[in-house]
């Protein structure tokens, strides 16, 4: 005998959080998401393809992904170095350092835009310096990367810190009572853990220096096809009115985004599998 | 207030949790939910709680349909297996908490809740723990709070997930038999769950056990242990040996031994599986019994005070496990490798088919 | 059997050179620590510290000057107004979405997770693009909103919702991992003392997400007040009116008034200090709490 019965969840409250969370999704950037795809697909397809690939728009993105690419590299290096320091070594000021790491997280874009550029200008504190060697950063492509690098510090780092701490000690004691040296346990033992997680700070850091703007615009100096990122144009554009431009770029960037985090989620399920 | 499970199914994706479970819990009884893990135990106690909803089937509390009613409303004392105590309240709050979230009007006031919070704080011996964290306390102590957390809201039927589970052995035992006192002094129906025989055999008045969603086997501890339903019950509770048997008119033949078998009465010839637990096999060390199998022993391993043998017979590939005191044993003068003759004194037959299984 | 003890008292250079099977020689660890602060002072240290000495170069008196400026107050106000608006707003959506999301079982969950990540994913500036593009005088909705006497982009309406998409998963990322490693027996238990819903989340559940929550809230403000690219886009940069603090500390910058700009920079500096801070104090508290959890 089977009798049908009300559905009903042991832990209440699934209806109305759910329902807050979708409204309020929806409303804030679902919707509008959609309306703005909806809007590019009102331009005819040679509009589009005329205002995605003038030349000044292709600059700008040789400039915007070459720079991400160069940027979250530096990361991926000298990120991965300052996890293995700050989980493997001991110095003083340790906990200041872990903590810093997450500045450029929590400082506006502008204000780190304003402070690098008046740090690395010719007569800046460091620039100066530089200037002796003949580097110029500001207003150069190279202040283009030295921007997207700072604002891409703490995504490499924080994800291999928490991979780094879990991994056991156990592992490579086992490979050191095997007679491998220090540095054939690192490429076989250490790295292979490491490397899914080496993977989404990159691409973590890459999505984010793609789109990034306040802290590009001061020090890059926006001199068109040289240092103006694909975000400045989209700026520009919209500041003239010129919105099938601007909407044709910008989705072009939004494809990008979703595209990155399509791959940075890839990434992650197959890290927790290799991990499970 | 007695329990009473109805029909009762239950499944998760393609998994079946409980299927088609009727039971009934006396009042002022303590039955133990045995069987191993995936049986479908742990599932059925929640249902009973109101933790999960069954598919079909009804619960009813002294004849009251519950089935729908929110656990909240239940009055059901549920002990989790990891305590679920609240981490950033002291073990009074903890305890307090069913009475504190009461509304208003059914709320007693602070000195009352003080007093039954400090009464229950002495049975279950922790007084001098009311203002410390459940981090500070050890698991058994932990485990106490829990169970006193669940009795301060004066539940109809006590719940318990595998009370001694992550406790370690001196203080399961221990726990063990403090839970079985009381439970005699406060009598409330209780069921808890748990994997482990011995601890099911000791402290309940009633033994289920589980296997694969269904109930194997419903009865008193001994009459579980003893006389066995089929043969998942036999293996599972404890150590058995399985011998190719014949039955024909009562008496079962294992070899040239012969037992009796009165369940197969009339029944001719029959092939079926003989199971015999380890204690109930004599060992010889030479032939004074002329239908004593002949045996080689493999390994000898004294565990506190009895001796496990393991033998190889004849015309067996399976090795015959035996049990004996070491009084016995050294009185025997058995060595490894040397040879023994083994007889067993009891059995219990199985045919392959499912015709044992109508009783 | 030789103990370490004895090591140590009869062989001095064995004890000295013996080294654990983890770690690499001094030399190479104080190498990879020297490059490794080496490259956080260039890129943290030094930008911090440029901000704070041009605030106060010129003395106290100047860095208040700059902050009292009537345009520079009325972007402190308004950005105040923003986030007292859009950090209750992300709250009670964070809370919301973690509640659903690691409570309770339900089909499309995974989606449901990475599309809250989705904010963090797409540039500020396409962001402020989207609304202008709906709301914009020439956009959309725009001749709609103008024969209705309604004004959403180069107004406060636009600067609160692009920044309440920017800053749409700070509260929920925190606390969808934290609530689902707690699992729900201590939900489960409240439940089976006779509590209601409201009551296990108010006593049970707060209690234990508090100090995410309280990083949350914080990393939400300093998102919400930092936030430039997209509000560029839609603010127009009205003096007065719809400059945010970032937009003023850049109209200062471009007008060569550097103090200035830094003296503003340094409010929001401050305020991303004590983020930083609350959320070391938080991650130390957790360790401590697992510490003794183990113990």
């Amino acid at each position: 005998m089977s009798i049908t019965l009300v559905k009903r969840r042991v832990i209440p409250g699934f209806g109305l959080t759910i329902g807050f969370t979708l409204l309020y999704m929806g409303l804030v950037f679902l919707i509008p998401v959609g309306a703005f795809l909806l809007y590019t697909t009102t331009m005819s397809w040679e509009a589009f393809w005329s205002a995605v690939t003038q030349r000044q728009v292709v600059a700008s993105y040789k400039l915007s992904f070459g720079g991400s690419l160069i940027a979250a590299s530096i990361n991926l290096v000298f990120g991965t170095l300052v996890a293995w320091v700050l989980v493997r070594y001991r110095f003083p000021g340790k906990r200041f350092v872990d903590a810093l790491v997450d500045l450029p997280f929590a400082l506006p874009t502008a204000v780190a835009g304003i402070a690098l550029v008046t740090l690395y200008a010719s007569t800046g504190w460091v620039g100066q310096y530089l200037d002796i060697f003949g580097i110029r950063v500001a207003y150069t492509q190279l202040g283009v990367v030295l921007a997207l690098t700072y604002i891409g510090l703490p995504f490499v780092v924080r994800t291999v810190q928490p991979v780094l701490e879990d991994l056991e000690t156990e592992l490579e004691e086992a490979s050191a009572s095997l007679g491998a040296d220090r540095l054939t346990t690192i490429r076989h033992v250490i790295f292979p853990a490491l490397f899914p997680a080496l993977l989404t700070g990159y691409a973590l850091a890459f999505a984010r220096a793609l789109g990034e703007y306040g802290s590009v615009v001061f020090i890059s100096g926006n001199l068109p096809f040289r240092t103006e990122i694909t975000p400045l144009l989209i700026v520009a554009k919209a500041e003239q009115y010129d919105y099938h431009g601007a909407a044709a770029i910008g989705t072009v960037m939004l494809v990008a985004a979703f595209l990155m985090l399509l791959i940075i989620n890839g990434l992650q399920w197959w890290a927790s599998r290799r991990h499970g | 207030m007695s329990i009473e499970i109805d029909h009762v199914n239950k499944h998760f994706r393609d998994f079946v949790a409980v299927d088609n479970v009727s039971l009934t819990f006396r009042d002022g009884e303590l039955t133990a939910l045995l069987g191993p893990s995936g049986s479908g135990k742990t599932t059925l106690l929640r249902i009973i709680a109101g933790l999960e909803q069954p598919d079909t089937g009804r619960i009813r509390f002294h004849g009251e349909d519950t089935t729908d009613l929110h656990v909240s409303e239940r009055g059901v004392g549920f002990v989790f297996q990891h305590y679920a105590l609240f981490k950033h309240m002291t073990v009074f709050q903890n305890v307090a908490y069913g009475l504190t979230v009461r509304p208003r009007k059914t709320r007693p006031s602070k000195d009352e809740i003080k007093q039954k919070v400090m009464r229950l704080l002495e049975l279950v011996q922790l007084d001098w723990t009311a203002h410390r964290y459940p981090h500070q306390l050890s698991g058994g102590q932990r485990q106490r709070i829990a169970l006193a957390r669940a009795l301060a809201v004066e539940p109809k039927v006590l719940l318990l997930d595998e009370p001694f589970g992550a406790l370690d052995a001196k203080v399961r035992a221990e726990l063990r038999r403090w839970l079985r006192q009381l439970h005699d002094d406060i009598h409330v129906t209780s069921v808890f769950v748990t994997h482990d025989q011995e601890e099911a055999l000791e402290v309940s008045d009633r033994v289920v056990v589980m296997n694969k969603g269904r109930v194997e086997q419903d009865g008193s501890p001994e009459d579980v242990y003893d006389h066995p339903a089929n043969p998942f019950v036999y293996q599972f509770l404890g150590n058995v040996n399985l011998f190719h048997a014949r039955v024909h008119d009562g008496v079962a033949r294992i070899g040239d031994v012969q037992l009796p078998a009165p369940e197969f009465q009339g029944y001719k010839n029959e092939h079926g599986q003989a199971y015999v637990r380890p204690h109930e096999i004599e060992v010889f060390a030479g032939r004074e019994h002329s239908d004593a199998l002949h045996a080689k022993i493999e390994v000898i391993s004294v565990v506190g005070p009895t001796v496990r043998l393991e033998l190889r017979t004849d015309n067996s590939e399976e090795l015959v496990h035996a049990e004996l005191t070491k009084h016995r044993f050294r009185a025997l003068g058995l060595a490894q490798g040397g040879d023994a003759w083994i007889r067993p004194t009891y059995s219990r037959v199985f045919l392959p088919d499912e015709r044992v299984s109508n009783d | 059997m030789i103990t370490p003890s004895t090591v140590i008292d009869t062989n001095d250079t064995i004890a000295k050179r013996w080294r654990r099977a983890t770690e690499e020689p001094v030399w190479i660890r104080i190498t990879l620590i020297t490059i490794a602060l080496t490259f956080l002072t260039l890129f943290l240290v030094l930008p911090l510290t440029v901000v704070l000495y041009g605030a106060f170069e010129h003395g106290i008196g100047v860095w208040y000057a700059a902050v009292s400026d009537p345009d520079a107050l009325s972007a402190i106000r308004l950005t105040l107004l923003i986030v007292a608006i859009v950090v209750p707003l992300n709250t009670l959506f964070g809370v919301a979405a973690a509640w659903s999301i690691a409570k309770f079982e339900f089909r499309g969950k995974s989606i449901l997770i990475s599309l809250i990540d989705m904010p963090f994913a797409i540039s500020p500036v396409v962001v402020g693009l989207i609304f202008v593009i709906l709301f914009g005088s020439q956009g959309w909705l725009g001749p709609w909103l103008s024969s209705n006497d309604m004004r959403i982009i180069f107004a406060v309406p636009g600067i609160v919702i692009v920044i309440a998409f920017g800053t749409l998963p700070f509260i929920a990322r925190e606390l969808i991992p934290l609530m689902q490693q707690q699992g729900k027996e201590e939900e489960e238990a409240s439940l089976t003392l006779g509590a209601n819903g409201w009551k296990t989340f108010w006593y049970v559940t707060l209690p234990n997400i508090k100090w995410g929550l309280i990083y949350g809230i914080i990393l939400c403000n300093a998102r919400a007040m930092g936030e430039f690219g997209a509000v560029a886009v839609v603010s127009g940069r009205i003096r007065g009116e719809t400059n945010t603090m970032p937009l003023h500390i850049e109209v200062l910058y471009n007008e060569y008034m550097f103090t200035a700009a830094f003296a503003v920079s340094s409010l929001l500096t401050g305020l991303a200090l004590v983020t930083i801070a609350i959320k070391s104090a938080v991650e130390w508290n957790d360790e401590r709490r697992q510490r003794i959890a183990a113990a």
